[in-house]
């Protein structure tokens, strides 16, 4: 933070860049996730993979319950009071919200695709502590492959690996099978993308969008090789050609900070 | 230097390709599909964190066992069958000349 603090910059924390918009005076403003916006003359994208969004399993109409009864995340645990609620995984979180949720929720079935948990052994042994005791329904050797319902969510299907397949009947599927990294709104900012990166020119990393840079994983160009040296050497390029379109009417000078240091810090 | 080996992957089209692998470089089954271009994503660069790389076994080679590490994230993937590894732990050695894998389905 010292490093940055002569620069100065505004910090939004905990918020997504979702829309990108030009204003009439040339500049851009990026509106993040809870609104707040951000106006510049130019925008560096140093996204990473991206924002990681919950795996969703292979079920052809999982996009369609989404809301309607299907949840990645427990967000409010007391939504699920007195509902009837499967979940599926086997890593910890699916081991955590089983075990919290048993309190909860009215009905809890746990579906796991092996026998063998590979979540904390304390866990484990609580799951399977309270199966026994039929205070959930533990299926093991069988994942959800299908959803149905009539514009609500009420009941999945269960395929066992020796039993077959089943329906169990339910208000709520919460899949909990990790994260994944996506491009998210990104991708519709209408830049142009190659295998899910911001393709850049190599003279100076900017995008097919004047204004717009793309640093770091998030880009890709022939002989990309996804490193923090060469991160580095993107940005660093990309600023003396940000300089120019920030500031057209004044003169770039290049400068080494370890013989004249920074404007207002120390050498 | 080490002769190379032979490791068959079929594609998603099933469309067979058979690598000339290096059993001297320390390289792994993800790692040999990116160097061909094979549609393999390798997101995590290879800490059995992303299941980008999940091929099936065909073969029966007699393979290390998977650590938990591995368990732990084909219990995160999709499409997962008895003879599912990931590429990146599947580092190249001569006794498995011949292998032969096929790309798992890519989850959303």
């Amino acid at each position: 933070m010292n490093q940055i603090l002569p620069f100065n910059p505004g910090f939004t924390l905990g918020e997504r860049a979702e829309h990108l918009e030009k204003q009439a005076d040339g500049r851009w403003c990026v509106t993040t996730s809870r609104g707040t916006k951000h106006l510049a003359p130019v925008v560096f994208i140093a996204g990473g993979l991206g924002s990681f969004e919950p795996r969703k399993p292979p079920i052809d109409n999982i996009e369609y319950f989404e809301d309607k009864g299907v949840e990645y995340f427990v967000r409010y645990p007391e939504f699920f009071k007195d509902r009837r609620v499967v979940i599926a995984g086997g890593g910890d979180s699916a081991l955590d919200w089983t075990i919290y949720l048993a309190e909860v929720a009215r009905e809890l079935t746990l579906v796991h695709r092996r026998t063998e948990f590979r979540g904390a052994p304390d866990s484990v042994e609580k799951v399977q502590e309270l199966a026994k005791s039929g205070k959930i329904k533990l299926i093991t050797n069988a994942q959800v492959t299908g959803l149905h319902g009539n514009g609500k969510l009420d009941g999945v299907v269960i395929q066992h690996d020796t039993e077959g397949e089943f329906t169990v009947e339910t208000d709520y599927f919460v899949p909990l099978f990790g994260l994944t990294p996506k491009l998210g709104p990104i991708a519709e900012w209408g830049l142009e993308l190659d295998k899910n990166a911001i393709a850049v020119n190599t003279l100076d990393y900017s995008t097919n969008i004047q204004g717009i840079y793309a640093i770091g994983d998030v880009n890709t160009y022939p002989g990309k090789l996804k490193l923090i040296l060469c991160g580095f050497h993107e940005a660093t390029l990309a600023c003396q050609s940000a300089f120019k379109v920030a500031r057209p009417d004044q003169k770039l000078s290049f400068k080494y900070t370890t013989v004249t240091g920074i404007e207002g810090l120390p050498l | 230097m080490k002769e190379d080996i032979k490791i068959t992957v079929f594609d998603r089209d099933n469309e067979r390709h058979d690598l000339d692998a290096p059993t001297d470089m320390g390289m792994n089954v993800m790692e040999l599909c990116k160097a061909y271009e094979l549609p393999v994503e390798g997101t995590c660069g290879g800490m059995a964190l992303c299941a980008s790389c999940h091929v099936y076994v065909l073969s029966n080679h007699i393979l290390p066992e998977p650590t938990d590490d591995e368990l732990a994230m084909l219990d995160q993937a999709f499409f997962v069958q008895d003879n599912s590894r990931l590429g990146c732990q599947l580092k190249i050695r001569e006794e498995m000349d011949g292998l032969e894998v096929k790309l798992a389905p890519v989850s959303q």
